[in-house]
Order: structure tokens, then sequence, then C-alpha cells
């Protein structure tokens, strides 16, 4: 999971501290794990090397330094290209692909296109692991059975959160 | 509550699993259970309920109107009874309830007009049931039916000879049908010396009933087996609509746990409930058709619809076998049949169906009519049982052997084009289904074919030859003569009346001899004296050379002739005749009046006249014997009419009418049908259809359900590029391949139940004339089904079945 | 938007039921010897849209075009007579004529289109065999195992040599063995005779068999294919 372009991803919506990115980041994607202020520190440092955000303002007080990130034009490109691209499909792939899709809603952009986009990635490594069966032997019909059904869980899973898009957008608009 | 009704409560359930009911308890229980499912299982279940209500519904109608026919019967004779008159030897004396009376006998239009004149003795005469006040003379009181035809415009020409002032109405009880045409008319002229006129004081009297042909009480009952016994399969299978859907529905009730005798009582109880609602469909639809039965008119037996009313006994057995017959008919149905938790399995490999035990019936049913079924034609009496359970063994046989027929015939269908493939298959799958539907008019077909060959056998016997000769004379009459003059008359009137176009009349008397010789029965010997012109003359014999005043005389002749064996005694040339009557005692009435005959006197050849009678006795010009001294001369009067004149029968009738109201008028035909014979042969025609065309309308059901069974498959074939029309000839060929075979059997067994009928009637030859036309009537009727199910089946053939399963 | 070379084309169809909107402006081609597979969550107009290309029913507008024909423009008679010809059906269930036997199933499609029974029969029992089935054949449907029947569907789609075979959701109601089995045997069949096939399905393994697939939703059509290039 790529937790540069989901913090790019939340400072989409508008200019934040980097005490509210960790925030946001907790609330929508690190039930289990949450952020330490550290890598967001790192992380945002990374990304104003790169050019995708850059320091909208800093507000001086008790404590440490509180930097306001805004994204960039080019962080924004980044931000689309990151979702468009399907993922090369793996077991466990659940959480990137959750991202994915709740930044995508978050961002206002076409949630149910990107679910396609990785389902055609997906059928394409299916259509080569049945040709792979078709040819081979019982051992590579197994070991090929194995992936296709994994593969199918998370097509499966994909399916059934494209079904429920819109009541997963209610539930982050919220 | 209601809502505590319908479920059984926890408790409830709990007592059950502890202690299950038993034995009636349980049918009960479970009837009841269906009962509620045939209502409470949403649309579906009520279509079905209500499909087998009104099937049952009809076949109960049916019934009731059959077990109303005694009652129907004996309501008639009843009333005809009660307002008889004792035509007595001993008339009663006169009193103050006594009078005279004479029957009138007429025909208006082809319809009988019947009255009677009624002269009361003194002042309180008995009143004729359903008559409120006695006719005064000129008066008369008319039957509601005979009052509707002289207020309309036809009636004009028939109140000329009913010249009466009507001045009421005969109530129900004393018409015996509500078309019959009856009055009674005051008169001031009746008297005793008239003939025909009789005293009575009181009405009601039971007339020996001229007994019914036992060959037509044996086409009577045969007919009720026949129209019967569809009836009973037209209920059954009614009570099957809808069966399969039922199935799965019963199968869903064994996943929550029902047990396997459970779900068939389930199923009963539907069964039973559509079968009660039947019952009063049937009891509706009986109580409004019977409204209309007046209007019925099969040969002049029509009725008041209060007289159609069944006879309890009937109606009761009708109560108890209809419903119970459904629960049996659903159980016999379910048997091949194992309602499984997942569905509805038929057995997969059908037992064969046997021969053996299913050829007997029809032949023990022949057997026993031909055997047993004995008409004594001299004594009139037939044997009821052995012919009704003869003919009904014979028929119910042939709905026992056409499954087995089809089964056997459909099994060595092989190939063939894809239609005829696809419905061979279908056939062979499940012959029985289709059997069923084609049992009903198999045995309406066959039942209806036997009795039409005994009909027409049977027909001649009833269908006289009058030997009466129309070409002639299409009319006669007969009337008293009192003079020659009025004759004259009476010849000049009917001369002039419209649509007449000659008259040849006689006058007939008899004569007697004066010797002492007395002949059979101790009366004088005497012959008849036949008085006309010579023109007259010339058709009834062949006088040759005929002037006024000659005499001649008609030996009988040819083998039916009637041989007059005191004619020669009694007609010598030159001999003494007397003219006077005699009476019962075989006195002279009156002075002697003495006749001589002419010494010219010569025998010559008789020819028959066109009323058909073979002239015999003596034959006499206009002058030769004064017509005022002949005894009580008769006057037959032979009528020409002009067919191109309309009703002109009728103004010949009010002529003879004016002349004397109880002139007796009939007309000639050359052949007379029993009229009762008819009425049978077109009462059983009528329902025989009737009934067919009630099984086609079940058949239509059954293969609309069918199709609604098969909707997806429809589409998936459709899908495939199947054309309209190799579905629409298979569904043809799976209605027509059982329906030939059950015309086939029909023919057969029609014929073979009908040669045995024939042989108890003596009669022989098949006329194959009334054969034919019922088969064809059946194959249209399937023609029609098929057409009928034509649109539904395009309906059913879009796409629309492929969608969401 | 008329690919070269494409067996069967259609554009713009739409499609109604009352209100719903069944088809929404779908396009559509297939090659020869291509498999499409047409993926969708249930109600999406899946089955509507094999419908319509197979003439079974006609959309309110649009056209589809096999071959030189125009599908559209046939008359019910002439459609029976293309699907008869040219097209083969395998649907989920309840296909097979339950009082025919299995072979006297797979030669029907023949015998509609005038071949002779004896031949009918024998050309049936090759692909009866072909399919491994041939001990069906003188079983009736109902007398078989689901995955058998399955088979026999495919060899009776088969039978006709079609230039187009229509497949809707053919494993829904088989276990993942008899699914793949007949996935395999339909496909391999299909390629041998270069005919085209319709994959309506909604289970990602069996769209795997298929050489590219597209998306419909809500009735409108996603071709993935097109959509990466």
């Amino acid at each position: 999971m790529s937790i540069g372009h989901t913090l790019l991803g939340l400072l989409e919506s508008g200019p934040r501290h980097g005490y509210d990115l960790k925030r946001a980041f907790d609330e929508h994607f690190g039930h289990d794990r949450p952020l330490h202020y550290g890598q967001v520190y790192s992380t945002m440092s990374r990304l104003l090397k790169n050019g995708l955000v850059e320091v909208d303002g800093v507000e001086a007080g008790a404590g440490p330094e509180r930097k306001r990130y805004a994204i960039t034009d080019a962080g924004v490109t980044d931000v689309a290209q990151w979702l468009a691209r399907p993922e090369k499909p793996e077991p466990y792939l659940q959480s990137t692909l959750y991202t994915k899709v709740v930044l995508a809603l978050l961002t206002e952009r076409d949630a149910a296109e990107l679910l396609d986009t990785q389902r055609t990635e997906h059928l394409r490594l299916m259509r080569g692991l049945t040709e792979r069966k078709r040819k081979g032997d019982l051992a590579d019909q197994l070991i090929c059975d194995h992936a296709l059904f994994h593969l199918e869980a998370d097509l499966r899973w994909l399916e059934l959160t494209a079904a429920r898009l819109d009541k997963l957008a209610a539930v982050i608009g919220r | 509550m209601t809502a505590v009704e319908n479920r059984p409560g926890p408790t409830d359930q709990e007592e059950s699993r502890a202690k299950a009911p038993a034995g009636i308890a349980v049918w009960f229980r479970d009837l009841v259970m269906g009962m509620r499912f045939a209502v409470g299982s949403g649309r579906e279940g009520w279509t079905r309920t209500l499909l087998t209500a009104v099937g049952v519904g009809l076949g109960v109608a049916l019934l009731l109107g059959a077990s109303s026919v005694p009652s129907l019967l004996g309501n008639r004779t009843e009333r005809s009874n009660a307002r008889n008159l004792q035509f007595g030897e001993q008339p009663p004396k006169p009193s103050d309830s006594s009078f005279l009376f004479h029957r009138v006998g007429s025909q208006f239009r082809g319809e009988s007009v019947d009255g009677v004149l009624l002269r009361p003795d003194g002042g309180h005469p008995v009143l004729p049931p359903g008559v409120d006040s006695m006719p005064g003379p000129g008066e008369a009181v008319v039957s509601p039916s005979l009052k509707k035809l002289l207020d309309s415009p036809d009636g004009r020409l028939l109140h000329d000879r009913l010249p009466y002032r009507v001045v009421g109405t005969i109530g129900q009880a004393g018409v015996i049908g509500p078309s019959e045409h009856y009055y009674y008319a005051g008169s001031d002229q009746l008297s005793l010396k008239d003939s025909g006129t009789s005293r009575a004081s009181a009405y009601g009297w039971q007339l020996r009933s001229s007994d019914m042909d036992p060959i037509l009480l044996v086409l009577i009952l045969i007919g009720c087996v026949v129209l019967l016994m569809p009836v009973a399969i037209f209920i059954a299978t009614a009570v099957r609509f809808g069966g399969e859907r039922r199935d799965r529905r019963l199968a869903a009730l064994r996943l929550v746990g029902a047990d396997n005798h459970m779900v068939r009582r389930i199923a009963a109880g539907e069964a039973l409930l559509g079968s009660l609602f039947g019952l009063v469909v049937g009891a509706g639809l009986f109580l409004f058709g019977r409204q209309f039965i007046g209007a019925v008119d099969i040969s002049s037996l029509n009725a008041f619809p209060t007289d159609l009313s069944p006879v309890p006994a009937l109606a009761v057995l009708i109560l108890l076998a209809v419903p119970a017959s459904a629960v049996v008919v659903t159980l016999l149905a379910l048997r091949g049949i194992a309602i499984e938790p997942l569905g509805v399995v038929r057995s997969a490999v059908p037992r064969r169906r046997r021969l053996w035990w299913r050829l007997p019936i029809p032949v023990v049913g022949l057997v026993l009519l031909a055997m047993f079924g004995t008409v004594d034609k001299e004594s009139g009496s037939v044997n009821t049982y052995a012919i009704a359970g003869g003919a009904a063994l014979t028929l119910l046989g042939l709905t026992m052997l056409l499954p087995w027929l089809v089964e056997a015939v459909v099994a060595r269908f092989k190939g063939g084009p894809v239609p005829w493939q696809l419905a061979a298959r279908r056939l062979q799958l499940s012959s029985s289904s289709a059997a069923r539907a084609v049992s009903g008019i198999t045995v309406a077909v066959a039942g209806a074919i036997a009795l039409q060959m005994l009909f027409f056998a049977v027909g001649e016997d009833f269908t006289k030859d009058t030997g009466q000769d129309t070409s002639r004379a299409q009319m006669q009459a007969m009337l008293p003569a009192r003079d020659g003059a009025t004759t004259q008359k009476m010849i000049d009137a009917f001369e002039h009346t419209q649509g007449v176009s000659g008259v040849i009349a006689t006058i007939a008397s008899r004569v007697s001899s004066p010797g002492p010789e007395r002949g059979e029965g101790g009366y004088p010997l005497n012959t008849s004296v036949t008085v006309g012109t010579c023109e007259t003359l010339q058709e009834v014999s062949r006088p040759g050379p005929c002037k006024d005043g000659d005499v001649f005389v008609i030996k009988g002749s040819g083998p039916d002739a009637f041989v007059d064996e005191d004619l020669p005694k009694v007609v010598r040339p030159g001999a003494q005749v007397l003219l006077n009557g005699f009476d019962d005692d075989g006195k002279i009435k009156g002075k002697p009046s003495r006749w001589t005959l002419p010494r010219t006197i010569r025998p010559v050849q008789g020819r028959p006249d066109p009323t058909g009678e073979h002239a015999t006795g003596l034959y006499a010009t206009m002058g030769a014997v004064d017509i005022k001294k002949l005894d009580d001369p008769t006057t037959k009067a032979m009528v020409r009419l002009d067919p191109s004149v309309p009703d002109a029968a009728e103004h010949a009738r009010n002529t003879a009418a004016r002349f004397d109201v109880t002139a007796s008028v009939f007309q000639l035909t050359d052949t007379t049908d029993d009229r009762r014979f008819v009425s049978v042969r077109n009462g059983l025609l009528i329902a025989s259809v009737a009934t067919m065309t009630l099984i086609a309308a079940s058949m239509l059901v059954t293969t609309l359900e069918q199709l609604r069974e098969r909707r997806r498959l429809l589409s998936v074939l459709v899908a495939f590029g199947t054309r309209r029309g190799t579905l629409a000839w298979s569904v043809l060929w799976q209605t027509a391949v059982p329906m030939v075979l059950g015309l086939a059997l029909a023919v057969a067994g029609g014929l073979g139940l009908g040669r045995v009928l024939l042989s108890l009637a003596d009669k022989t030859g098949v006329a194959w004339s009334v054969v034919w036309p019922l088969p064809l009537f059946g194959a249209g009727l399937i023609l029609l089904v098929t057409l009928l199910s034509m649109p539904p089946l395009w309906r059913m053939m879009r796409a629309d079945g492929l969608r969401s399963e | 938007m008329t690919p070269a070379g494409s067996l069967l084309v259609a554009e713009a169809l739409h499609k109604s039921f009352g209100q719903t909107h069944a088809l929404d402006g779908v396009d559509f081609s297939i090659h020869p010897g291509e498999v499409v597979a047409v993926m969708g969550p249930s109600g999406s107009g899946k089955s509507t849209l094999l419908h319509c290309l197979a003439g079974i029913v006609l959309p309110d507008s649009g056209t589809v075009r096999y071959g030189d024909h125009e599908v559209t423009g046939m008359n019910d008679a002439q459609r029976s007579a293309l699907r008869r010809a040219d097209f083969g059906f395998v649907f989920q269930f309840g296909q097979l004529v339950p009082e025919l036997t299995c072979l006297e199933n797979v030669a029907l499609p023949l015998r509609l289109n005038g071949v002779k029974r004896k031949e009918a029969q024998r050309h049936a029992r090759e692909w009866l065999e072909r399919l491994e089935v041939e001990d069906t054949g003188g079983k009736r449907p109902g007398e078989v195992s689901g995955g058998q029947g399955q088979r026999v569907a495919v060899a009776r789609a088969l039978a006709a040599r079609p230039r187009v075979i229509f497949a809707d959701e053919p494993t829904g109601a088989l276990d993942s063995l008899n699914g793949e089995r007949v996935m395999t045997l339909l496909t391999d069949a299909a390629r041998d005779t270069n005919a085209a096939v319709v994959l309506v399905t909604h289970e990602a393994r069996v769209a795997a068999y298929s050489d590219r697939e597209i998306v419909v939703r809500d009735g409108k059509v996603k071709d993935m294919l097109a959509g990466l290039r």
C-alpha cells in the first residue's frame, strides 16, 4: 500500500496540517494500525522534494512547528495515475484496493471505473492461468486452480464493493 | 383471533408432537388444511379452486337437471290427470254440480290447440283445476300461452275458430306446460245426443297411460348412461385441473416436514373444497338455468321452472357422491407420483398397462346385454338393471381400454417428422393424461353411435307410412251431416275458402238387413254406405260410366283389404235394406225406413282415397238415396290446399269450425313420426352434443395448462429457431393422436353396443349415415380445441419465457 | 466502431421493458473464432443483450448485423431460419426436451434444418462422443445428471455447426469440475469450428475462458479491450 499516494489523495480535498492528515488517515484506513506522526513527516518531506505538495503556510505556536500542506497539480496527476493503474493481482490485495476505492470516492472520481479496470487485470491473469491449465499436467492444473480461486475471490469482493459503492460513498461523506 | 386460528400455536405443535392425533382426526385436520391452502395460497390457488368449481359446477348442474326429469314428468302427468274428464259409459245423473263436456282438438300452424266445451247442468258446476269461474256461453278461459297467441297479430286467424270472449286465464295447476295452448269454453248447445259429448261431476281421472314402448324405454335408459358417464368423467377431470402446479406446492410442504400421507390428504382437501364450491356453483347454475326451462319446448315436452326440481334422494346422492369422488380421484391421481421434499417424482418407469383385466369389462357388459337384457315386446317389460348395467359396463370398459390402446399404439411410433416426433415422444412419456382427456368424448361418441343406430333402425317402426296420398288432398274434415243441403253448403263453403283448390266430400252411414239373421255381437247384418256425386266417387273407386241414381258395391280386395263378411248378405240387387241405426242391444232405432236397392247395382274395383282408406261397402250417387233418411250421417270432406297460399290449412280449419266447433280436422301426411320418439331422439342428440362440448372445454383447459407448464421449454425451442408451425403441428398431433384412437375405439365400441342393442330390438343392419357424423363432430371439437390453444401458444413462444427463472 | 472482419455487430441497441431500460445504447462486435464474455451484475441487461444479438428479441432501436444480413430488419420467420442455420444456444436450465432422448435432443437442430433422421442421429452421436457423454444417447434428460445434461445441451448447440454460439450462464447449475469441463469442451469445439461464442456469465472463472470480456452495467456496456487500447 502506498502511504504517499494515500496522503496525497487525502490532501486533494483541501490543504491540511500534518497532524490533520494523520487523523484523516487513521479514520479511513488505519483501523488496526494507526500511522506514526514521524511517518507522515518523512513522507511529506519526500513528496515536497518531488514537487507533489507545497507548504501552504506555517502556524507558529507552542510545541512542534505546524506546517499546512497543499497538493500541487503534479500531485493531482500522480494520484489520478495511481488510481487508474490496476494493481498487480495478488493475494491480500484488498487493503490497497479498499484504500483506492475510498480515495476515489473522497476525490469524487469514478470508483466503478477503477473496479472495472482492476477486473480486467484480474481476468487477464486468470486467462493466462486457464490457458496454462489447458496445456499443463495435473500438478499445473492444481497450482493454477489455487491461484484462480484466490483471484476469483478478489474479483467477487470487487463486484460486491462495486454494488455497494453508493452506500460506501454515503458513509465516507458523513 | 383469526390469526391464531390460521396458524397452529406453539402449544398445538407441542401437543401434536407429544400425541399425534389418529384416524379420522388426522384426516379431518389435513383435509381442513388442504381447504385452507386452496383459498389461501394466493391468486394461483384461487384460480385453481375456481377452475375446479366451475368445472364441477357444470357437471353438477347437468346431474341436477337429470335428477329432475322424473319429477318433471311426474308433475306433468299429475296435472294432466287432475284435469282429465272421464268419458264414462255410465255418466252420472244430472245434479247442481254436474256438467256436459265435449273435448275439442285442433291445430294451429303445427301446434296443438286443445280445449273442452262445458255446459253446466245446474248453478254450481265443479270448476276445472286452475280456473276461478265458469265461462258462460260464448266465453272462454284460456291458458296464458293461448292468450298470448290470441292477442298477437298471428292470433287473428285463430280467433275466427275460437270466437269466444276471453274472460280469464287458466292457472298453472290446470296447464301441463307453460307453452300449452288450452282453453275451456262455455256452451249452451251441448247435448248428450251428440257423439263425443258426455256428462261428468268431477275432474280428475287417471287415464291408463299408454305404456311407453319398451324399446323407447331402453333408449332412454341407455341415453341416461351415455349422457351421465361423460359428466362423471368430466367432473373427475375438473378435479385435477392445475394438478402439476399443486404437486410442486405440495413438495414445498414436504420440505417443511409434512409426510407423504399428509400431503396426499392435503391435496384431497384442496380438491374437496373445489368440489364443494362446485356444488354451490352447480346449484346456482341449475336454479338460474331452470328459469329458462319454460322457453324450451322439445316437441311439446315443456315444463314450468318449479317442475324441474331434483328428486330428493338423487339430490342427496349428488351432494354426497361429488365431494367423495373428488377425494377419491385425487388420491388415485397421486398414486403414481411420489411427492418428495425437493420436487415431484413421477415413477420413472410407469407400469405397463395390462390388457387382461381391461378387456373383460366391455365384454362382460355386452354379454350382460345380450343374455339378460331382454325386452318383452308383448308384455312391455324391460330388464332395466341388465340393460343399464350392461351399457354402463360396456362404456366404462371403453374408457378402461383407451389408456391401454393409446399406450400400446404410441409405443410403436418411431421417427417421422419433427412435430410428429415431439408429439409421439410426449405421448409415450405420459399417455394417460391424454387418454383421460379423450375418454369422456369416447364414451359420449360410442354411446351416441349406439343410440343413433338403434334409433335409426327402430325409427322405421315409429315412422309409419300412413298410406295417405297428399298429392290428391292435404286435409280431411269430419262433420256430422244433417242433410244434403247442409252438406252441399259446406262443400261450397270449403270451395270458397281462401287457399282451397278442391273438395272431395262423401257422406257416410250404415245400412242393415231387415232379416232376422244376426251377425257378430248380436247386431243385425250391416254394412257401410257412402254417398257422393259421380265425380266424388271417382276418387274412391273405379265405377266406370256413372250417372246420378247409380249404386255400386265395392268388395275389399288386395292383401291388406278389410273383408266385410256381412256385405254379400246385405247387398243384393233389388234387395231391401234398413236405413235406421241400431242401439247397443242391436235393436233397430225408430220406425223402419226402407230402401230398395236398384237391380242395376254392380260391383266395381275400389281405390284408396286420399286419406289412404280402402273403400268397401255400398256406394250410392246422390240421386239414389235420400240423405235425410240416413242415420247419424257423417260428412268426410277431403280438402286440396293451394300450397302457395299461406295459412291455407288454418283457413280451412276455420271453415270447418264455423259449421261445427266440434268438427275434427286433421292434416294428411305421407308419413308420421311418433312424436314421443322424435322428442326423445332430439333430446338425446342435443344432450350428447352438449356433453361433448363440455368435455372439449375441459380438454382446452388441460391443454392450456400443459402449455403453461412448458413455457420455458417453448421459449428455448423458439430460441434455436423452431418454426411456430412445427410446434403448432406437434400440439395438434398430440391432441389428435389420442383423439383418433379414442374415436376409433368409440366407433368400434359404439358399433358393438349398437349391434347388441339392435338384436334386442330384433333389428339388423347398420345405418352408416348415423354413425359417421358423431366422430366427425368429435374430431371437429378437437380441431377447435387445438385452434383455441394456438393464440396462447403463440403468446408463450415469445422470449419472455427465457427471462429470469 | 465496426471492426473489420467482425461476424456479428450491434450498434446503439436500446431495449426497455416498461420503465426499466434493459439496454441503453449498447455497441458490440465479435469476430469468427472469438469468445467474448458478457459480464455484469444480475439484472444489468446481459441476457437481454444476448437475446437481441441472437434475434430472439427485437431491440426498440439500433441495429444488429450478422455478416451481410441486418438481423434487426428481418421478420420473425427469417430470424428463426437464421437461428436454426447459423446460431447455437446453451442455457442454464430447462432446455432439453424432456420427452426426447438425449440423442434425439442433439439431433433436433439438424432435423429442424431438414437433415434426415438417420443422418442427423449419426451426427448427433459423434457430438455426444466428443462431449464425452455417448452413453446418455438412449436416455431421457430426466435420467441423466446435471453435468451430463449440460454436455448434451452443448452438443446440441454445436451439432448444426453454428457460426455463433450463444451461451447464457452455461455452467450456472453445475459444480466447479463439471463447469470447467463443459467450458473446456465448449471453447475447444468452438475454436475448432472457428465459431464465435457469446458467453453470458457472472463467474470470473468461466469468463476466463474468453478472449475478452465486456461489462454490462445499468444497460450500458464497457468494452474492456477497447478501454485498454
